[in-house]
């Protein structure tokens, strides 16, 4: 489909130039994040193309959406594209972002738990309803789901973790709880559907997908932890008796 | 908070820590062994009930986020020079035994998860699982009490 390859292109063209503004402006961005947005992008472009595409295949459907709802988002948030685009963009500009972030809408769709709705019970509603089969007949449907998935991923793994600003952002332990049991009725949804496979689905290639989905998003899930372990520690350093900071936590 | 540099200072972060690990340790061991090695158990056995689903689901996404906080909480009792290596040992103890009896008596048994094992007398496998699991309970138990008693604050 041409319209996520331009979707792709442009989003590299608009990361790359906003570098160079940044860079410009002598306040550096590291290399390493444009190599997330890059890889990010090139995920979710696979994930919508190529032999993954082929949804009439619950294996290949399921590899799909671990990519478009798990590694994409993953890999897009550690590429900060926030944080880029004010310091990128002239004063005025950059303040209408922030004014927009701190809003109390951006406030409540960025909590984690209604972040986890909107994905993991994205989920349920696509495999426990008539969605899943409808999608299959309708490629404007099957569009929207695939739009649906990645951008509730990318908004519950920025609701958790993450460098961009996030004045909203729920406390440590309560962002903790809530990824485990995103992750637990995302699990229990894998079992579900090994053991009732949405209508039109051969049994066999259910228990493939169901597979994929327990085991498949394993790596980001991990580093979602490893991620909120490292924010863990910092705080932790900042209220170390050893080498105190004073005011601030 | 104050942390001096002695092993027994946090005694509840290091009961923490090996709880965690105990729980993260016997669930990547079940999930590594049993099912992908061995492949004695199933991903889905047909008299799963929904309740052993939840219970299952709940499990797995909580093993991940145990194994990850207890390396974290090792790190940082291990900077701030407070690692109770017996306590510790026995917190892993008490939470692998707790676990594997969990899966043993409440999963395998009451939720039909899934069997140890397939085809085979079941009985041996199930003695062996579950008093193993009593065991590893009973020696942390005793590691946990004891080094609650010497350090007494």
């Amino acid at each position: 489909m041409t319209v996520v390859v331009a979707l792709a292109i442009a989003a590299a063209l608009v990361y790359a130039a906003l570098m160079g503004r940044a860079r410009r402006r002598e306040r550096g961005w590291p290399t390493w994040r444009a190599a997330c947005w890059a890889g990010g992008v090139a995920v979710a472009a696979v994930a919508a193309l190529g032999p993954l595409a082929d949804h009439m295949d619950f294996r290949a459907h399921m590899i799909g959406h671990v990519l478009l709802g798990m590694l994409a988002p993953l890999l897009l948030v550690l590429a900060a594209p926030v944080t880029l685009a004010l310091r990128a963009l002239p004063v005025a500009a950059a303040r209408r972002v922030s004014a927009v972030l701190r809003s109390s809408v951006v406030g409540a769709a960025t909590h984690p738990g209604v972040a986890a709705v909107l994905a993991v019970g994205g989920l349920w509603v696509l495999y426990r309803t008539g969605l899943y089969a409808a999608s299959m007949r309708h490629p404007t449907l099957l569009l929207l789901v695939h739009v649906h998935v990645f951008l509730a991923g990318w908004l519950f793994t920025h609701s958790l973790v993450g460098p961009d600003p996030a004045p909203h952002r729920a406390r440590l332990p309560v962002r903790a709880a809530l990824l485990v049991l995103a992750l637990a009725a995302h699990d229990i949804l894998a079992k579900m559907l090994y053991a009732h496979p949405p209508a039109g689905v051969d049994p066999a290639a259910a228990a493939v997908g169901a597979q994929v989905m327990y085991y498949g998003g394993a790596p980001v899930e991990v580093a979602l932890f490893v991620l909120l372990g490292v924010e863990w520690r910092r705080r932790q350093g900042l209220t170390d008796v050893r080498a105190p900071l004073s005011g601030r936590r | 908070m104050s942390s001096t540099p002695d092993g027994r200072a946090q005694p509840g972060r290091n009961l923490g820590a090996g709880l965690l690990l105990g729980l993260g340790v016997v669930a990547f061991f079940d999930e590594t062994v049993f099912h992908q090695l061995l492949h004695w158990h199933h991903f889905y056995d047909r008299s799963t009930t929904d309740v052993g689903l939840v219970s299952d689901g709940l499990f797995h996404a909580f093993s991940w986020f145990a194994t990850v906080a207890a390396l974290f909480l090792l790190a940082q009792l291990r900077r701030d020079r407070a690692l109770h290596v017996r306590r510790l040992v026995g917190g892993l103890l008490v939470g692998a035994g707790a676990f594997q009896l969990y899966d043993g008596l409440v999963q395998h048994k009451l939720f039909g998860l899934h069997q140890i094992r397939y085809d085979v007398a079941l009985l041996p496998y199930d003695l062996v699982w579950n008093i193993t699991a009593g065991v590893l309970l009973v020696v942390g138990a005793v590691l946990v009490l004891a080094t609650r008693t010497r350090q007494a604050r």
